[in-house]
Order: structure tokens, then C-alpha cells, then sequence
């Protein structure tokens, strides 16, 4: 026990997971003392927004925030911005703090999410190379989004694109480079990258494929893109999206096991029975894909996050989601569920011409995953239709005549 | 500043105080009701704030947007008086609103 006789939980990570651990384990009537550290100078706060609406200026900072500031100190739970962790003695239940202070820990919870994968090529350190990850790192680039200006954007998932749709729209001059033969290519159908592609194209945004970036040019600021192929692209910016690593150091250090992530159990239990993981640094096994992933999304660290803080509180509720995703560009909506890997057949519902259509993706006769665009029901009945594994006939799959909702 | 009663699928209760031109669903997160999980943080995308508006109530709120009606009737156990409690923003008028939670969130 740390210096009083109440518990202790120390959260490491203040990002979507950590803070809902953190409310979440007060929900729950948890009697200890609970310390939330993080690296960043904010509260909780979601990250979704930092790619559209927040860079788009349409809302404000403090509407990002999980909660109030308030809702935290009414709770009791201590909120430690701007502290970074050191190392995990998990034989002193401590923690080192990079101040040089030390922090006992009764229950430990690493919720440490993952950081953006840095391009290591010449220039990539010049004025005006922009990563996307913080809210920070939007506060950086807003100021720079003037109509006119030339925006190259490396990397064509999502980031990529939600941020291609808000400054094209914004009047700057926005080029899209990707290296595989198609955008989205990682996640979703050929068919749903055409569709991507086209609308960006519609909207005035070069998507470039196929395309391999080698370095970047000039004297203080970057001023063009080096491609492969020996082409340049000028640019007053660059903005890079090319994934996430997980934040893992710490438990590895620490002598947890980590493979693709912290492993957890379905309980968000690590190798240590006094410390848990959840979100984006987790690995867990999903029963509905029978394998263990790592998945990067908002859904998966809230739900961890709440099996996190039972599992604390000595309530074990076994954490089996069917994994979905969502992604703003324009005004389509884009909602996944499931993933698609492995499909052997896919259904298109819908017109792709209208912007209103669903792929279903199947694998031996069972729908695995489905990628709705603007199309909730779609998405809705979906989601039922993979995690209860529900046999559904192709031809009807498609029929727009047969509503959703009659098929599960 | 209106208040606004959440009562949970078990059957507690919290009053509590909304800002005017909040969401109920943010009122809801802000003090930590549980039983609304609002995991797309207010997009109207996972329909996991779903409530059960008390009938007094109903013809008070505005109607339901297409994009709310589109998402609603798959929520968890709708029933004619099923609303995605993020679409509804507060207003001194509907001081008193009184909202039932289902017993799971989407």
C-alpha cells in the first residue's frame, strides 16, 4: 500500500482511454485514490475531431474535452498534465518519473496509446513537415491552412484524407501521395478507394499513386516533395500520415509481455496481475475474429477502458467487441464495421454514383465487415450481422427492395 | 440553469444541472451518468446515448434530423419515444426533461 491505507491506481496516459479508465473506475464506486499522468498540457480529450471539424475550425478547443475539468475534481481523481514516466518498478510498485520523483502504485494502468510513425528522410526535419496526432500539432498547422497555399500530404489512409477534404475546402492547393497503387489500400475495397479517390478528385484534390517520397527540399522551410520517380512536387507544407506506433516501451522495459502491443486478456489483464492496458498500446484477443489484435480506435479504447476499471474494481466484465471505425470527409460518412482481410466475396448495396452505398464484405457465406457510406441502416444491421454471425443470402444483401432491418 | 433527471435501466436517479446549449448526452458524460457510453463523442455515428424521453417531454424537442432517425430505430430496444441524446441541445425551456436509460448502450 502506498502512504495512506487506500489504494492507489496510477494511469499512465491521459489520452481517450485514460481518461474514461479514470471516470469509469468512479462509476464504478472505486474506493481508492486515482492519479492520472500525461504527457500533454491538456485534459482528456477526444482525438476524432483533430483531423476535420477541430482543424476545420468549426468547433471550439474546449469542446474536445472528455470532461471538465470539474467533473475530475468533484470525482477526486487527480489529473497530472505535462508528467512523463520514466520507468515501471514493478517490484517497488512504482513508477520513476522523468523529474526524478517516484510514484508507489497498488494498481497500475497503462493506457500509453501510440505515437505518429515518422518518415526518416533527408529534410524530414525541415520548417512546414507537420504530423497529426495532438491537438498541438493542429494548433501548429491551422495557421498555415490559407487559401492558396500548397499542401502535400503524405499518405493516403485516413488521416490523409480527412485532411485533404478540410483544406481543399479551405481553398489551399492540396496533393494526396500514396504508395501503394491505390488510397485506403490497407483497409477497404478497391471499389471503396476508386470511390475515394474520385470524390477527392471531383473536389479539386491531386491523388497521386503509386507514389514513393524519397526526401524533402529546401533551405529553412520545406519548399517541394522528392518523389521516386524523380518528380518534385513544390510545397509550402507537408502534412505526413503514415500510421501509428504503439507506445509499448515502458511495459516492455518493465518485463511485460508485449507482442504487437501490451498483451492483455479479455479482463485488459497484462503479465503482471497488478497492472492493466487498454486502447491503442493494447493487444487483446478478439473472440468475434478469433486472433489477437491491436486495434487503433476510439470504440476499442472506451470499451477497454470500461473492462479496465470493473476488472480494478474487482468486477471482471470480459471485454469482446466487434471492432468499428468512422471517417468524415465531405459530407459523407463513412461507418465500418468488422474487418475486412480475408473476404472471398463482397456485396455492394446502394449506388456508388448517388454517394449512398454499403460493401458488405462475406467470407464463407458470413459477412465479416461492412464499409457504409452514409448509409446507417446499412451499417447498423451490419455490425448484427457480423457479431451474431448471421447466415444472410447474398442476393437479398443487395436488393434495396428488402429493408435492413428485416435481415437481422 | 435547467436541470435535466436521468434515471438508469436499475432505476437510479440524478438531477442534474445543464448548461443551455449543451447536449443532454454531454450533460450526461459531464456528470458522469452511467448508462449513456456516447462513444463517437456527439457525431449522431454509434447511437450509444440512446434515451427513452419521458412522454411529457416528447413534443417538446424538436424532430428528430434525418441523420438521428436514421440511427435510432437501430439503437438498443427503440421504442417510440427513443432519442440519441447528443441531438438534443438544451434550452431553459426544457427545464426539468426527464430522460430513462436502456439497460445496454448499442
Amino acid at each position: 500500500m502506498s502512504d495512506t491505507n487506500r489504494e492507489t491506481t496510477v494511469i499512465v496516459g491521459a489520452g481517450h482511454a485514460g481518461g474514461v479508465l479514470a471516470t469509469s473506475l468512479h462509476q464504478n464506486k472505486y474506493a481508492g485514490r486515482v492519479i492520472v499522468l500525461g504527457e500533454e498540457s491538456h485534459l482528456p480529450y477526444q482525438r476524432p475531431p483533430l483531423s476535420k471539424t477541430f482543424l476545420a475550425g468549426e468547433v471550439e478547443l474546449k469542446s474536445l474535452f472528455l470532461k471538465p475539468r470539474e467533473t475530475y475534481d468533484k470525482a477526486g481523481i487527480e489529473l497530472r498534465p505535462n508528467t512523463r514516466v520514466a520507468k515501471i518498478d514493478r517490484d517497488a510498485q512504482a513508477l520513476q518519473l522523468e523529474d526524478g520523483t517516484s510514484l508507489e502504485y497498488d494498481k497500475l494502468a497503462l493506457t500509453t496509446g501510440g505515437r505518429v510513425r515518422r518518415l526518416d528522410l533527408p529534410g524530414g526535419d525541415l520548417h512546414g513537415v507537420y504530423y497529426l496526432r495532438q491537438i498541438d500539432d493542429v494548433l501548429a498547422l491551422q495557421p498555415q491552412f490559407k487559401p492558396g497555399a500548397r499542401l502535400v500530404i503524405v499518405g493516403g489512409g485516413y488521416i490523409g484524407l480527412e485532411v485533404a477534404a478540410v483544406a481543399i475546402k479551405r481553398g489551399l492547393d492540396v496533393t494526396v501521395l500514396e504508395t501503394e497503387d491505390r488510397v485506403l489500400a490497407r483497409v477497404t475495397a478497391p471499389q471503396l478507394s476508386a470511390f475515394y479517390e474520385k470524390v477527392h478528385s471531383d473536389a479539386g484534390v491531386k491523388v497521386r499513386t503509386n507514389t514513393q517520397v524519397t526526401g524533402f527540399e529546401g533551405e529553412e522551410n520545406v519548399e517541394a516533395v522528392l518523389c521516386k520517380d524523380g518528380s518534385q512536387i513544390a510545397a509550402d507544407m507537408v502534412l505526413i500520415g503514415v500510421g501509428l506506433i504503439p507506445n509499448t516501451e515502458l511495459a516492455k522495459d518493465a518485463g511485460l509481455e508485449v507482442d504487437n502491443g501490451i498483451v492483455v486478456d479479455e479482463y485488459t489483464r497484462t503479465s503482471d496481475q497488478n497492472i492493466v492496458a487498454a486502447g491503442d498500446c493494447a493487444n487483446h484477443h478478439n473472440d468475434l475474429l478469433g486472433r489477437r489484435i491491436r486495434l487503433e480506435s476510439v470504440p476499442n479504447a472506451m470499451g477497454q477502458a470500461r473492462a479496465a476499471a470493473a476488472t480494478l474494481c474487482g468486477q471482471d466484465k470480459p471485454y469482446q467487441a466487434l471492432p468499428w471505425f468512422w471517417s468524415d470527409q465531405y459530407n459523407l460518412k463513412l461507418q465500418m464495421a468488422g474487418l475486412s482481410q480475408g473476404y472471398d466475396d463482397m456485396v455492394l448495396r446502394g449506388s456508388i454514383k448517388d454517394q449512398s452505398f454499403a460493401a458488405f464484405y462475406l467470407k464463407d457465406g458470413l459477412v465479416i465487415a461492412v464499409d457504409a457510406v452514409s448509409r446507417p441502416p446499412e451499417f447498423m444491421v451490419g455490425k448484427k450481422l457480423i457479431s451474431e454471425k448471421i447466415k444472410i443470402d447474398p442476393d437479398r444483401l443487395a436488393d434495396e427492395s428488402v429493408a435492413m432491418k428485416s435481415m437481422a | 440553469m435547467p436541470k435535466i433527471t436521468f434515471i438508469e435501466y436499475d432505476g437510479n436517479k440524478s438531477v442534474v444541472d445543464a448548461t443551455v446549449g449543451n447536449s443532454v448526452m454531454e450533460t450526461a458524460i459531464e456528470n458522469m451518468v452511467s448508462g449513456i457510453d456516447a462513444d463517437c463523442g456527439g457525431n449522431c455515428i454509434c447511437s450509444t446515448c440512446h434515451g427513452y424521453i419521458d412522454d411529457a417531454w416528447l413534443g417538446k424537442l424538436p424532430p428528430m434530423e434525418a441523420e438521428e432517425e436514421a440511427m435510432v430505430e437501430f439503437a438498443n430496444e427503440p421504442e417510440s419515444n427513443s432519442r440519441l441524446t447528443c441531438q438534443i441541445h438544451m434550452t431553459e425551456e426544457l427545464d426539468g426533461l426527464i430522460v430513462r436509460l436502456p439497460e445496454t448502450q448499442g
